[in-house]
C-alpha cells in the first residue's frame, strides 16, 4: 500500500512538469509582445523595454522556463499587474472559498447521487426509478448558470405566494450573493452540485444493477442475509468502485464550473478572480490561478486513486 | 507402426509471459507457461494434449500458430520453420493450420451471416475461384451437418453445438492440413459433444486431416486420439500412444489424473490417489521435478533434479515419461509417503 | 424448531412448477418436478443445460428472481411446506437449515469482504455471535474444510485464493450452521479433476460427520455414480427417471438416460467407431413439444409419444419413470403401429 502511494505520488511529477510547461507557454502563445501587453498599449517604448528586461523576457526560453519554475517552487507566482500585489496573496483566501464551494457541492452530489442511484437500482423499472431518472436527465441538461439564476429568482428574491398558503408569504429564504453564512452557501452549492448529482446517480444505478446480478449477491441471499444488508453491505461497496473515479473527475469539473457559479452569485473565489484577470489581461494572476487549480486537480485525483485502491483490493495484483 | 511423415515438429518451445511491476513497470518476473516442450505430430493422426488448467496446453497451441509469439524454440510445419516467417508469409501459411476454439461465438463476427463468415475465410486465403465459393459454402455446411437454408442466418440464431459446427466449417473452408482444436467440445452438453466428436472423426477420415486436440477431458481424449501428451506446469510429463498410456500410465501425475475421474461403473470400487494441494504458480515453479510438491512418492532426488523424458520399455520406446522412479513403480517397491 | 423428527425425508418436492414470464409468454422452466431426498442421503439431479435443474434448486430456497416465479407445487422440508413460509421465516432457513454452494467459486465470493467476514456473517445472522466469536468460529470452519493456515486465511480476500480453495470457503460458509440439507449446484464443474476429487471427497466426509442430506446437481454422470444414493434425471423441466444409483446405472430405463450414458466417451475403455448419439438438440423453451418432451429426439417415439405427455410411473421399489414404453398402453400402441405400417 505504502509502495503504491509513493509510486502514485512519483507518477504525478511528469503531470506537474507538463502543467507548468503549458502554463508557462500561455504567456508566449498570446499574440503580441507580453511586455507590451503588460505595460499597456500606450506605454512608451523605453518602459516596455525595461519591463521586458526586468521580466527576463530577453533570455532564451529554456532559461525563462527554469526561472519561472524555480520561482514557483519557492512560492513566488509573480505580481499582479492590476494591483501589483503578490499573486499568491491575491489567490490566498479566494482559493479556500472555491475549494469550499466545490467541496460542499461534491458532498451534496455524492450524497444525493448515491442515494438516488441505489433507490433507482433496487426498485428497478418502478415509478420511483423512472421518476429519479427523469429528474437526473433534467439535472444533467440544465446549464448551471441558468439554474443559479432561477434559484435566485425563486428562493432569494422570492416569489410572492397566494396568502392562503400558511406561513409562506414569500420564499426569499436565502441570500443571492456572497459567501460565508449558511444562507449564502445553500444556493450556489445546489447550483454547482446538481449536474454532478445527476451523473453520480446514473452511474450508481448502472453500477449497482451490474453488481446485483453478480453471483456473490446470490451467495449472500442464500446465506439468509436481509435484503437491506445485501444491498448496503454486499452490493454497495462493490458498486461504488467505479463511482469513486467519477466523483474524482466531477470534483475537477466543479472547479471549472465554479467560474460560472461564482459569477452568478458574486462570490469572491478563484473563478471570479480568473474572469476578472482575463478581462484585465492580468497574466501573472491567470497563470497562477490555473497552476493552483491544476495542482488541486492532480491532488484530488491522487486521493481518489488511493481511495479506489482501498476499496478495490484486487488491483494489488498489478 | 511404420514411420509416418512428420507434419509438425515442435522443438524446445518456450513461452514466457513477462510480469510488469515495481516502480517503473519493469519486467520483474515471467510466467513460464510453456517451458521447453518438444513433440512431433505425424500426418493423419490425432495427437492430444491433456492437463489441468495452467499446464500450458492451450498456450502451446497458440504458440504454434504464433497467436502469441513464442519466446524461443522452433516450430517446423511440413519442412518450413514457422518462427522464421514474416507476417505475410505466416498469414499465407495459416491456410494449412487452422484452429477451433472452445467458444466459437467469441471468435466469429456476430453481425456476419454464416455465408459471409465462410466466404471471408476463403477470400483471405484465396482458395476456390470466386464463382465457386457460394457452392462451396453450401457444400461445407452440409459437410458439418447444417443445411443450405441456414446459410443466411446470423450466429446468434444457432445453438452452441451448431455454432461449433460453423467454427469447424470455417476451419475447413481453406482446406487445412492441420487443425488445432482447443477445448473444442468442452462447453457443449454431452449429447451435443458426442455429435461433434463423431463429426470430427468423420471429417478426419474424409479429408485426411491431422488434429492437435487440446482438452482437459480424458474420456474425450481417449476416444479421439491416437497418441497423447500429458502436461503439468508447462512441461510434458508423459507421452505415448493411447492404449499404452491409458492402460499402463508411467508418471504418478498421469496415474492420479486417471484415478481422479469419476467412473460410471457403480460396482467397481477403485483406488483413488487424491493429490494434496493446488498446482503451484508457474511464475516460480518448484525446483527439480515440478510435480514433487504434490507427488505422494517424491524423494530428495525429485526435489533437486528435474527428470528427463525417457522410456522404460525397449519394445515401446515411444511411450516416455519424465519421472525418476518409474522402474520402482513397475517393481512396486515404492510406497507413498505419509 | 422443537418438532420431533416426524418426517422420513429431509426434502420432498411435489409437482413443483417454476415459470419465467415474458411479455406474452410463460416459459415453464420447471414443470411438475417431484422427488424426495431421504434423511442423510445424497440425491443427484442430472441433466443438460435447459433441463431446469438449477432453477429447481433455486426454487427450494425461494431465490427465484423476477421475471421468474414459483407458480405451483409443494416443497416439504422436514415435513413443512416452504412455499407457505413468510419471507422472514425463509431467511432463517437459508444458510442455517438449508445451505447452497454454487458452480463458480471464482465469482461466488464477495471480492470486497475478507474470507472471515463472509463465513462469520452466517454465525452472526443465525446464531447472533459477536464479531470476535464469529471470527473464531470461521477459523474453525476453515480448518474443517481443510484449508491450511486458517488464521492467516480468514484475513485474506477471495482474490488471494485459488479456485479449489474458494470452493472450500464456499463449503465452509454453507456448513457454518450445521444445515440439514446442502444444495450443491455443479460444485466441481469449474474445477480441475484432481481438485474435483478433493472437493467431492470433502463433501462426502462432512456429510457423514454432520449427518445432512445433500442435493447434488451436476451434468457429470461419473460424479453422480460415485457420490449419490438416488438420482433424478431431468429433461426440459421434468423428471424423466428417478431411481437408486445402482438401478439407474445398471438398468437405465428411459431412452434419454440411456442415450446420455452412451454419449459419454469413457476414460477407462475404448469405444470402437463412433459414439452413439442422441439426435437433434434440446427444444427451446418457447417451442416445447406437446407430447413427451423427448419424443422429437427419441429413437422409439410413436404417434402416442408425440401427442400425449406420459405420466411419472412409480414401481414397487419406489423408482419412477416418465415414458410410454414402460406403461401398459405401450404394447397396444406398438401393435397398432406395426399393423399400420405392415
Amino acid at each position: 500500500m505504502i509502495q503504491y502511494i509513493v509510486r502514485r505520488i512519483l507518477q504525478t511529477i511528469p503531470v506537474l512538469i507538463g502543467v507548468s510547461i503549458l502554463v508557462f507557454s500561455m504567456m508566449h502563445l498570446v499574440p503580441g509582445d507580453p511586455a507590451q501587453i503588460m505595460a499597456g498599449e500606450s506605454a512608451p517604448q523605453e518602459q516596455v523595454d525595461n519591463l521586458r528586461e526586468r521580466l527576463g523576457l530577453n533570455d532564451p526560453l529554456p532559461v525563462q522556463y527554469f526561472t519561472y519554475v524555480s520561482n514557483v517552487v519557492q512560492g513566488d507566482l509573480g505580481n499582479s499587474i492590476r494591483s501589483g500585489r503578490d499573486v499568491g496573496d491575491e489567490i490566498g483566501s479566494r482559493f479556500w472559498v472555491t475549494v469550499e464551494l466545490a467541496f460542499y457541492s461534491t458532498i451534496l452530489a455524492v450524497f444525493i447521487g448515491i442515494i438516488a442511484g441505489v433507490i433507482s437500482a433496487t426498485k428497478r423499472n418502478s415509478f420511483a426509478d423512472t421518476g429519479i431518472m427523469i429528474v437526473a436527465l433534467f439535472g444533467l441538461s440544465m446549464p448551471n448558470f441558468w439554474l443559479g439564476l432561477m434559484l435566485i429568482q425563486w428562493f432569494a428574491i422570492g416569489m410572492d405566494l397566494p396568502s392562503w398558503i400558511p406561513f409562506l408569504e414569500n420564499t426569499s429564504w436565502f441570500k443571492p450573493s456572497g459567501w460565508g453564512s449558511f444562507s449564502q452557501i445553500v444556493l450556489p452549492v445546489i447550483t454547482l452540485g446538481t449536474g454532478s448529482a445527476a451523473i453520480i446517480a446514473r452511474m450508481t444505478r448502472s453500477s449497482m444493477l451490474d453488481v446485483i446480478g453478480q453471483d456473490y449477491i446470490r451467495t449472500a441471499r442464500a446465506k439468509g442475509v436481509k435484503e437491506r444488508i445485501v444491498i448496503y453491505r454486499h452490493a454497495l461497496k462493490n458498486a461504488l468502485i467505479p463511482v469513486v473515479t467519477v466523483v474524482g473527475l466531477q470534483f475537477g469539473g466543479l472547479l471549472g464550473g465554479a467560474v460560472l457559479t461564482e459569477t452568478v452569485f458574486a462570490i469572491n473565489g478563484m473563478g471570479r478572480l480568473v474572469i476578472d484577470s482575463i478581462s484585465a489581461r492580468d497574466f501573472p494572476v491567470v497563470q497562477g490561478t490555473i497552476l493552483v487549480t491544476a495542482l488541486l486537480f492532480v491532488f484530488v485525483n491522487l486521493l481518489v486513486d488511493i481511495a479506489y485502491k482501498f476499496l478495490n483490493k484486487r488491483i494489488d495484483l498489478d | 507402426m511404420d514411420k509416418q511423415k512428420e507434419l509438425l515438429n515442435v522443438k524446445n518451445l518456450k513461452q514466457y509471459f513477462p510480469i510488469k511491476g515495481g516502480f517503473f513497470g519493469r519486467t520483474v518476473n515471467h510466467v513460464k507457461a510453456v517451458d521447453d516442450v518438444s513433440f512431433t505430430v505425424y500426418e493423419g493422426e490425432t495427437l492430444s494434449i491433456v492437463g489441468e488448467s495452467g499446464c500450458g496446453k492451450s498456450t502451446t497451441g497458440r504458440a504454434i500458430l504464433r497467436l502469441d509469439e513464442p519466446t524461443s524454440g522452433s516450430v517446423e510445419f511440413d519442412g518450413t520453420d514457422l518462427l522464421s516467417l514474416n507476417k505475410k508469409e505466416m498469414n499465407q501459411m495459416r491456410k494449412n493450420l487452422q484452429i477451433i476454439f472452445q467458444d466459437p461465438y467469441a471468435s466469429i463476427n456476430p453481425r456476419h451471416t454464416v455465408r459471409q463468415i465462410l466466404t471471408e475465410a476463403m477470400e483471405i486465403q484465396n482458395v476456390w475461384p470466386k464463382e465457386q465459393r457460394n457452392d462451396k459454402v453450401i457444400e461445407l455446411l452440409e459437410t458439418v451437418g447444417l443445411g443450405a437454408h441456414q446459410a443466411d442466418r446470423l450466429p446468434h440464431e444457432f445453438s452452441g453445438g451448431q455454432r461449433q459446427r460453423i467454427g469447424i466449417a470455417r476451419a475447413l473452408s481453406v482446406n487445412p492440413k492441420l487443425i488445432i482444436a482447443d477445448e473444442a467440445v468442452s462447453a457443449l452438453d454431452v449429447s451435443i459433444q458426442a455429435q461433434v466428436l463423431n463429426l470430427l472423426k468423420k471429417l478426419q477420415r474424409e479429408f485426411k486431416l491431422t488434429y492437435l486436440f487440446i482438452s482437459h477431458d480424458l474420456g474425450v481424449v481417449r476416444h479421439i486420439s491416437d497418441r497423447i501428451i500429458v502436461m503439468y506446469l508447462g512441461k510434458i510429463v508423459e507421452i505415448g500412444d493411447k492404449k499404452s498410456l491409458f492402460e499402463n500410465p508411467k508418471h504418478p501425475y498421469t496415474k492420479s489424473l486417471l484415478s481422479a475421474i469419476p467412473s460410471t461403473d457403480v460396482d467397481k470400487k477403485k483406488e483413488r490417489i487424491i493429490l494434496k494441494g493446488d498446482v503451484p504458480s508457474p511464475i516460480d515453479p518448484p525446483k527439480g521435478c515440478r510435480f514433487h510438491t504434490r507427488c505422494p512418492f517424491a524423494t530428495e532426488l525429485c526435489r533437486t533434479e528435474a527428470p528427463e523424458l525417457r522410456s522404460t520399455d525397449e519394445n515401446n520406446l515411444d511411450h516416455q515419461a519424465a519421472c525418476h522412479h518409474m522402474e520402482k513403480f513397475e517393481a512396486e517397491s515404492l510406497q507413498p509417503m505419509a | 424448531m422443537g418438532k420431533p423428527n416426524s418426517y422420513e425425508n429431509i426434502l420432498e418436492i411435489k409437482n413443483l412448477q417454476t415459470s419465467f414470464f415474458t411479455k406474452d409468454l410463460e416459459l415453464k422452466a420447471v414443470d411438475g418436478v417431484s422427488f424426495t431426498i431421504p434423511k442423510q442421503k445424497t440425491l443427484g439431479v442430472v441433466g443438460e443445460s435447459g433441463s431446469g435443474k438449477s432453477i429447481t434448486s433455486l426454487s427450494i430456497l425461494r431465490l427465484i428472481e423476477e421475471p421468474g416465479k414459483i407458480v405451483g407445487g409443494e416443497i416439504l422440508f422436514k415435513g413443512e411446506n416452504l412455499l407457505k413460509k413468510k419471507e422472514s421465516e425463509m431467511r432463517n432457513i437459508r444458510g442455517n437449515e438449508i445451505s447452497m454452494i454454487f458452480q463458480e467459486p471464482m465469482t461466488s465470493l464477495n471480492p470486497t469482504l475478507t474470507i472471515g467476514e463472509q463465513i462469520g456473517e452466517s454465525f452472526r445472522i443465525h446464531q447472533g455471535l459477536s464479531k470476535k466469536e464469529a471470527l473464531k468460529k470461521s477459523v474453525e470452519m476453515l480448518e474443517l474444510v481443510g484449508i491450511p493456515s486458517p488464521k492467516k486465511r480468514v484475513k485474506q480476500y477471495p482474490y488471494e485464493l485459488s479456485g479449489g480453495m474458494r470452493q472450500r470457503v464456499m463449503i465452509a460458509i454453507a456448513l457454518a450452521c450445521n444445515p440439514n440439507l446442502l444444495i450443491a449446484d455443479e460444485p466441481t464443474t469449474a474445477l480441475d479433476v484432481t481438485i474435483q476429487a478433493q472437493i467431492l471427497d470433502l463433501i462426502k466426509n462432512l456429510q457423514e460427520q454432520l449427518g445432512m442430506g445433500v442435493l447434488l446437481i451436476t451434468h457429470d454422470l461419473g460424479v453422480v455414480a460415485e457420490s449419490c444414493d438416488v438420482v433424478a434425471v431431468m429433461y426440459c423441466g421434468q423428471v424423466v427417471e428417478y431411481a437408486d444409483v445402482k438401478t439407474l446405472f445398471k438398468e437405465p430405463k428411459h431412452p434419454y438416460t440411456i442415450g446420455l450414458m452412451k454419449s459419454i466417451p469413457p476414460h477407462d475403455q475404448d469405444i470402437e467407431g463412433d459414439l452413439e448419439v442422441i439426435k437433434g438438440a434440446v427444444p427451446s423453451p418457447a417451442e416445447m413439444p406437446t407430447g413427451c418432451r423427448f419424443a422429437p429426439r427419441c429413437p422409439f417415439a410413436t404417434e402416442l409419444c408425440k401427442t400425449k405427455m406420459p405420466e411419472l410411473q412409480t414401481d414397487e421399489n419406489g423408482n419412477q419413470i416418465r415414458c410410454w414404453m414402460h406403461t401398459d398402453e405401450w404394447d397396444g400402441v406398438k401393435d397398432r403401429e406395426v399393423t399400420v405400417h405392415g
